[in-house]
């Protein structure tokens, strides 16, 4: 059934209203984007949709007692959750280098999640 | 820890530490206690600070008597307990000709008290000394013996130099009752069990009708709370360097425009009776009153640089004045019972509270000479109390001394008040320690610039958690269930 | 750490605008450049801001907060910027002398030739907002929260409610839910959202987090700790909706309800501040009103992307160092003139070596002591001899004069000082 959505693109800070015509999962016609990056999240949306994930992880033997973490390209969003529990469980020792990876193939989705910056070893 | 004493004062509000101070020079044991996580906390550290110079009390009163036989005093206690004092005059302001005569009225009675050197100035010679006074005022009452203090350095100096001179004091100890043996009062019950004592001191504040009618006294006292709201304004916006009063009404002294010793400017307080004794909080009605008070006195003011806001309750008592021939309903209770031995009572000590302390403190030394305690003077009496370092006051080569003694001096945690790491631990073990941030922040003044703690607290946490070698979790504003955090990052419930 | 008693470029503030200016101020000729940083390492409000979204337009990549910061202070550290942290600046007077303190370094006293003030923002409180309500303990801006919980490990609160739909408290709702906490309501006293719409999406809308437009918060509930907000709506001016009061239970109150420029240092400095900005007035070299002070970032006026303070840090480091060169070149020509054997003083105390080009330069002087006997006053370079010029006599009572001839010049322009001596013949 032909239905008429809303839905805000989030590629770029602009965040365009997107008039979106679909049925069921299929797209049929995308309107008021401002560049061609509209239609494209809008396909990605409906069918995989992903996101970026930053987060922490729990590191001994640094001056700070956690690591900012973030996915090395966008996640997927269904999946988030089961992510944030599966870091939780991990535990690091300094020194850490910024892009050092943390968590090799998250979940098996091919998504790496990286350290965001150096953590010395506590002097 | 001991359990018999000869004094025990209930309240450590400046009223209790006062008198507490000023027992201390006798040969006598005495236990100050007090139900919150720190002293000073009702009152005392919620008002205008201001020293009355005693012309607004009803002549005849006990009230009008404090006050006057207080003010004069202020010197020389400010130079002994090293706290901050100025004793810089005050205004009564007239906005319009009926004004006029009300100040006259005013000095009137400010003769019949005996309060010198008071006149009244023209508008011109009003407004060359405030330029910021509202053009429309038609002259104003100067009363160049009132000052204005820092209530919670006058509070925890005097607590400090009792304690140096032997006195006790038990935080979140709460009374409960008496112990009486016939009408002989011989000790209290608390929360942290029973103390011994000949005498009590009554200085509860709020509270003291509770505890006065705990040994059947006074049944038909009454305390209402009053409770006053304050601004405090942004220095950086706007310099006020009087204490501005508007002429006073049957509710008291009215809302103050008045320079603090910090620097700031505080707009306050209204007075509005509230059901709860312990409801603290500031209302949207409560500023719009305080945003028109402060418009008749400074017009210019501007709310938009408000960096705090709080209220503080008063002790509104009913006791009529014990002077036959004086109409007043409301005065200071300060007096021995004789319904009950052992117990000196004060009550309804509202403002002039915080400027009488010291002659109520006299005055209760002298109430118990008369009823024949045998005062011995201690063999060493210290009056002094010494002020500990700060920072911000001291010129670069005093800071490099101190630093190169004590590096933590060294370290800014509040940005907006230039208070360091140094004087913070040095609270935390000075002789009544701060555990909780509003206690250091009461002691150094921290947290009160216009972050509003928003830079310091994370840092003070930390410092109070390593010092007290526990859990930041711990950590609280003002003790009871205030800790700031809750939890552990990466530590928590599955969602 | 031994630091130099004078700096051709200052900078105060690591976060990007500091960064930087710093790398450009090095990289345009300031050799002596230092950053004084207030807390314990560098990176500024970057180092918690553990969320994408930097760098899409300066590496075209979308980076977290701290990855963003680590490029620049590695870039930084090896030009061989100098740098002191857990350092709290203090005083900056007109004439760029800086007073700062720390635990480690002490007490600081610095003079720079060039200044840019990178001290970023605060936030705006509960008091400049005026909630009404107790003063329990969980109220706290967004920022402070989000320290507390990237930062330092701990979570500020269970429930929470979050006033201001800005972009700080939107991502710390995400944040917030993420580390297991529960996001009551955002409310928003406007009518239309403050921050930016894929952050509603990828925050609120994402964890079915309410949002509420023309809302506010009309008090805060609670003794020791925050129990419930009562929030309420509000009409075209601003002003609560009677009946419209809602209670929402929760332990914690957020809020994200403005940014102010950080500049109380910059107005010590004699600093012209624009109310409009509540920054300072700049030229398009980011140079303030005083002279040889610069400002970048946040602390001129709040910016939207981390990319553009970059530029703007890049630019105000740039014109920094070339003030500071200037200022370097004029230091130079100024030599000072230093009394020798039997001369008490000597006026001019220094000496603009550029003008001794373009005529001659009179010198007074007064001796120690009497002497009466032909003496020779001279003026030297070290052992070189510059001139002299004979005297019958000279007495502590009549100054002596000495022209420097224009001739001497091509002597006097290479020298780092010149000595005025009286000696016997």
């Amino acid at each position: 059934m032909e239905e008429q959505v809303k839905v805000i693109c989030i590629t770029c800070p602009k965040g365009c209203t997107l008039n979106v015509t679909r049925n069921g999962d299929a797209i049929l016609k995308v309107e008021g984007s401002g560049c061609k990056r509209g239609a494209e999240y809008v396909e990605a949306e409906t069918h995989d949709p992903r996101r970026m994930v930053a987060t922490t992880v729990r590191v001994q033997g640094s001056m700070h007692p956690l690591l900012p973490v973030y996915t090395a390209k966008p996640f997927p969003k269904p999946r988030i959750k089961e992510l944030l529990s599966e870091i939780r469980g991990i535990q690091l020792k300094a020194p850490i280098k910024m892009g050092d990876v943390v968590l090799k193939d998250a979940l098996g989705t091919g998504v790496d999640v990286i350290a965001s910056r150096d953590m010395l070893v506590k002097a | 820890m001991k359990n018999e004493y000869d004094v025990i004062v209930i309240g450590a509000g400046v009223v209790g530490c006062m008198v507490a101070r000023w027992l201390a020079r006798y040969q006598i044991n005495i236990l100050v206690i007090e139900k919150e996580a720190d002293i000073g906390m009702g009152a005392s550290s919620a008002n205008s600070a201001i020293v009355h110079a005693g012309y607004d009390p009803v002549p005849g009163t006990l009230k009008a008597e404090m006050n006057v036989t207080a003010n004069p005093m202020w010197d020389t206690l400010a130079g002994e307990l090293n706290f901050g004092f100025d004793r810089r005059g005050d205004y009564v302001v007239a906005v319009n000709n009926g004004e006029l005569l009300d100040l006259e009225k005013l000095l009137q009675q400010a003769q019949k008290n005996g309060v010198p050197g008071m006149h009244i100035i023209t508008s011109a010679e009003m407004k060359h000394r405030e330029p910021k006074i509202n053009p429309d005022t038609t002259g104003a009452l100067w009363a160049p013996t009132g000052g204005i203090c820092d209530p919670f350095q006058v509070t925890i100096a005097a607590a400090e130099n009792a304690i140096e001179n032997g006195a006790t004091f038990l935080l979140e100890t709460a009374f409960q009752d008496f112990i009486l043996d016939g009408k002989k009062i011989i000790g209290i019950k608390t929360n942290h069990g029973d103390f011994k004592s000949r005498w009590v001191v009554n200085a509860a504040g709020i509270h003291s009708d509770e505890v006065m009618h705990k040994a059947g006294v006074r049944p038909e006292f009454k305390i209402q709370a009053r409770r006053g709201e304050y601004l405090i304004l942004d220095r950086a916006e706007l310099t006020i360097n009087n204490v501005l009063f508007p002429v006073p009404s049957e509710k008291g002294k009215g809302i103050l425009v008045t320079a603090t010793l910090h620097g700031n400017t505080i707009v306050g307080p209204n007075a509005n009776v509230l059901p709860d004794k312990e409801d603290r909080s500031v209302s949207r009605d409560g500023m719009d009153e305080l945003q028109q008070g402060a418009a008749r006195l400074v017009p210019s003011l501007n709310l938009r640089s408000t960096i705090a806001l709080f209220s503080g309750m008063r002790a509104y008592g009913n006791a009529p004045s014990e002077n036959p021939g004086v109409k007043y309903n409301s005065d200071f209770i300060i007096e021995i019972p004789k319904s009950v031995k052992g117990l000196v009572n004060l009550g309804g000590i509202e403002s002039p509270g915080l400027t009488a302390a010291p002659a109520i403190a006299q005055r209760v030394v002298d109430l118990m000479k008369d009823a024949g305690e045998k005062f011995v003077d201690r063999k060493v009496w210290c009056p002094i109390r010494p002020a500990r370092p700060h920072f911000r006051e001291m010129n670069q080569e005093e800071q490099i001394k101190l630093v190169k003694k004590d590096p933590r001096y060294g370290r800014i945690i509040c940005r907006c008040e230039n208070v360091t790491e140094g004087e913070i631990i040095a609270e935390m073990h000075a002789p009544i320690p701060a555990r909780t941030y509003d206690a250091i922040k009461r002691r150094t003044w921290l947290g009160t610039g216009r972050c509003l703690g928003g830079f310091d607290m994370p840092r003070v946490v930390d410092i109070l958690a390593k010092e007290m070698k526990v859990s930041p979790l711990e950590i609280t504003k003002k003790g009871g269930s205030s800790q700031f955090l809750t939890g552990i990052t990466k530590i928590q419930e599955g969602n | 750490m031994t630091l130099k008693s004078i700096y051709d470029v200052v900078v105060i503030g690591s976060g990007p605008g500091g960064l930087a200016a710093a790398i450009t101020a090095k990289k345009n000729g300031a050799e002596d450049v230092l950053i004084i940083e207030r807390d314990v390492e560098l990176g500024g409000i970057l180092l918690q801001c553990i969320h994408n979204g930097f760098g899409v337009e300066i590496f075209k990549q979308d980076l977290p907060g701290p990855s963003y910061a680590q490029r620049f202070i590695n870039d930084a550290l090896s030009l061989g910027v100098e740098v002191v942290t857990d350092t709290m600046v203090l005083d900056i007077t007109p004439q760029r002398r800086i007073f700062a303190t720390g635990k480690s370094s002490g007490v600081l006293d610095i003079q720079a030739r060039a200044i840019v003030l990178a001290m970023g923002c605060r936030e705006k409180t509960r008091a400049q907002v005026r909630l009404p309500g107790t003063r329990p303990a969980g109220v706290y801006t967004a920022g402070t929260a989000q320290r507390w919980v990237n930062v330092e490990g701990f979570m500020p609160g269970k429930k929470f409610t979050i006033l201001g739909s800005g972009d700080i408290g939107m991502i710390m709702a995400r944040r917030l839910t993420f580390e297991g906490a529960k996001v009551e309501r955002v409310l928003e006293v406007m009518p239309f959202l403050t921050g930016l719409m894929r952050n509603y999406v990828q925050c609120l809308l994402d964890y079915d987090i309410q949002l509420q437009l023309s809302h506010t918060v009309n008090r805060i509930i609670g003794k020791d700790r925050v129990e419930a907000i009562e929030s309420v709506q509000v009409d075209n001016k601003w002003n609560p909706i009677p009946g419209t009061e809602e209670i929402i239970p929760c332990d914690t109150l957020l809020l994200s309800v403005g940014l102010i420029p950080e500049n109380e240092l910059s107005k010590k400095a004699g600093v012209r501040i624009d109310p409009l900005t509540n920054g300072p007035f700049v030229d398009n070299h980011f140079e303030t009103n005083v002279p040889g002070i610069f400002a970048a970032g946040n602390v001129v006026h709040v910016y939207d992307l981390v990319d553009w303070v970059t530029e703007a840090g890049f630019a105000s480091g740039k014109s920094a160092a070339e003030f500071a060169l200037r200022e370097k070149a004029k230091e130079i020509r100024h030599i000072p003139l230093k009394a020798g054997e039997n001369v008490r003083y000597i006026v001019p105390h220094t000496l603009d070596k550029e003008s001794l080009a373009e005529g001659d330069i009179r010198l007074q002087m007064r001796v120690k002591v009497p002497v009466e006997d032909p003496v020779w006053v001279e003026a030297r370079n070290g052992d070189k001899l510059i001139s002299r010029k004979l005297e019958r006599y000279v007495r502590p009572g009549e100054m002596v004069t000495f022209v420097l001839a224009q001739k001497t010049y091509d002597e006097v322009k290479n020298a780092s000082a010149i000595t005025m001596s009286v000696i016997k013949k």
